[in-house]
């Protein structure tokens, strides 16, 4: 075959590949949305079946793991990216950042077992739940964090150090202010993730839920949506509409990772393109 | 104004060994990770015999045969299928991404095929049982549709974004002067992306197919809602069998906290944990490679 043929041959073919891509995430939404949406109505969420409680922890235990894992995720982003000397001490702490990001969910989820369940003795928590994803949502805040400052011109460092503030008056005033929409980006997206989490939440959280809206007692335990969502389709039980409880969760699962991704993610990540001028 | 400045000083300085304390914490987590879940894991030899876990198929704790090879080759397989599958079409996708796509549909692109990252595992797995099942069921005669075939299906549109990310970040990093000799020589651009810039961007393509593969063995709930969940070692690509991930979901709530059984649940974790930390190294050593070149 000549060259310009398969030239040819090869753009198709990559073109079409592309769009098996495309489709196949959109068959993806539009098949759970068309078999979940014309459940979703106020009786799904408030009803005797409804997923109301399991909502508002998928919520509640983002809130505790984020409030958990933001300080010290943002502190070691920024000591990599502002502070960290070139020397083996910093080579340990991003080898252990890159090791933490590939560690699978499940044994997050067993050693928040170990020290939760067993070792504290405290069985079950929406506390415990959010203690162990706060170590799944660290790395990539790190991650995003060190991105984020590093992407700041130094220029603007240099100027505000040579004013004679400090390293803190810098970051604080200059440099965090100048990274915050890549921050925002960062977080929502680790927060995305998080609402999502099943393997994590099983055997620290647990699968009950309180039979009362909106417990905020963090010694309670506390099923999510995503949980939720696992354990209606792989122990279905018997009398209850579980098909339409699963069709219906994981549609109001995927609107919630849209409204992460679309809502919040793009216009912060605009808003970055735009005051930074990179892509 | 000296005791104000002061006051600064000694906030810049208490700042800076938050952020140190920090870092050292992220350290902490992992090392504590891997001694805790070791240990726990490593109890289970203290019945069990070690080669026994690792070479026989005979998995009845019951009566105390603890032989984890089943999950071992489940785990190891249903990797091997996402990659053959999700491998080339992401490959491929990322080449568009960065050499074909027309800028308004790469800005299209680029985040749509991100949204693959942020579906939650549960709803792969939803889809994969509804949809993914059936559909093998139907086209090989399987009775269930269950199997090692399912779960590498699911899983090769689950490692479709890192692959897509990673390797298109390193084809749009390799510098213009490459593409630019290659087709100023008369080169057409598919022979252009095959013999230049395909082998400059190795070292990435190579990483991201490292971590695509970290992602799917890790991967655990998806791949428990399709697998089928029997301790049996698969006959054939479509038969109900087991993974590491799966079999812990499975077993972790019937077996009491100590017992042997319980920690050999422990020791298959610590066998996750062991081969994503090896392919991190691995990561680290192709890039330090790529950087030498």
């Amino acid at each position: 075959m000549s060259a310009k043929r398969m030239d040819r041959l090869a753009t198709v073919v990559l073109w079409l590949s592309a769009l098996v891509i495309i489709a196949l995430l959109i068959w993806f939404l539009g098949y759970i949305l068309s078999r979940g949406l014309l459940y979703l109505n106020l009786e799904f969420i408030t009803g005797p079946d409804g997923v109301g409680a399991q909502l508002f922890n998928s919520f509640y235990i983002l809130f505790l793991s984020l409030l958990i894992s933001l300080p010290i995720g943002l502190g070691a982003g920024i000591y990599l990216a502002e502070y960290a000397p070139k020397n083996k001490f910093t080579d340990l702490i991003r080898l252990s950042v890159e090791c933490l990001a590939s560690v699978p969910s499940i044994v997050f989820g067993l050693f928040g077992m170990i020290i939760f369940v067993n070792m504290l003795g405290l069985g079950f928590t929406i506390l415990g739940g959010a203690a162990t994803l706060a170590l799944l949502n660290l790395p990539i805040l790190v991650r995003t964090t060190e991105e984020s400052l590093t992407a700041v011109t130094s220029s603007y460092r240099e100027a505000s150090l040579a004013l004679g503030a400090t390293m803190w008056q810098t970051l604080r005033k200059v440099v965090l202010p100048t990274a915050l929409p890549g921050l925002i980006t960062g977080i929502t997206l680790v927060a995305g993730r998080a609402l999502g989490e099943t393997a994590i939440l099983i055997y620290t959280a647990g699968m009950n839920v309180s039979r009362y809206l909106f417990d905020t007692d963090p010694m309670a335990a506390g099923e999510t949506l995503a949980v939720h969502l696992f354990a209606v389709k792989s122990n279905p039980l018997p009398g209850t509409n579980a098909d339409a409880i699963a069709d219906g969760t994981a549609a109001l699962l995927i609107i919630m990772v849209l409204i992460f991704n679309l809502l919040l993610a793009l216009p912060s990540r605009w808003l970055q393109k735009r005051l930074i001028g990179k892509n | 104004m000296p005791r104000k400045s002061s006051l600064v000083h000694f906030n810049d300085r208490l700042m800076r060994y938050l952020f140190v304390a920090s870092a050292v914490l992220v350290s902490v987590v992992i090392v504590s990770i891997l001694w805790f879940v070791g240990n726990q894991g490593l109890a289970t030899f203290h019945e069990a015999s070690f080669v026994e876990f690792f070479t026989s198929t005979q998995w009845s704790p019951d009566t105390g045969k603890f032989g984890a090879l089943t999950f071992i080759t489940g785990s190891l397989a249903t990797t091997l299928i996402a990659i053959l599958i999700g491998g080339p079409l992401g490959l491929a996708g990322a080449i568009f991404l960065a050499k074909i796509a027309p800028p308004g549909i790469r800005s299209i692109m680029r985040p749509a095929t991100e949204l693959f990252a942020g579906i939650p595992s549960v709803v792969y797995g939803y889809v994969g049982i509804t949809v993914i099942v059936d559909m093998i069921r139907k086209t090989t005669g399987s009775t269930t549709g269950f199997g090692l075939l399912a779960s590498g299906v699911v899983l090769s549109i689950m490692i479709l974004p890192t692959i897509i990310s990673i390797t298109e970040d390193t084809l749009r990093a390799l510098p213009d002067t490459y593409e630019e000799a290659s087709l100023a020589l008369g080169a057409t651009r598919w022979q252009t992306i095959r013999r230049v810039l395909i082998p400059a961007a190795g070292p990435g393509i190579l990483t991201a197919m490292i971590l695509a593969m970290a992602r799917a063995i890790g991967e655990t709930m998806a791949v428990q809602m399709v697998i089928g969940n029997s301790p049996r070692f698969p006959g054939s690509l479509v038969s109900p069998t087991s993974t590491l991930t799966s079999n812990i979901v499975m077993e972790m709530g019937n077996t009491p906290f100590g017992s042997t059984w319980n920690n050999a649940l422990f020791m298959m974790s610590l066998i996750l944990l062991v081969i994503s930390l090896v392919l991190i190294i691995l990561v680290r050593t192709v890039a330090r490679r790529g950087a030498a070149q």
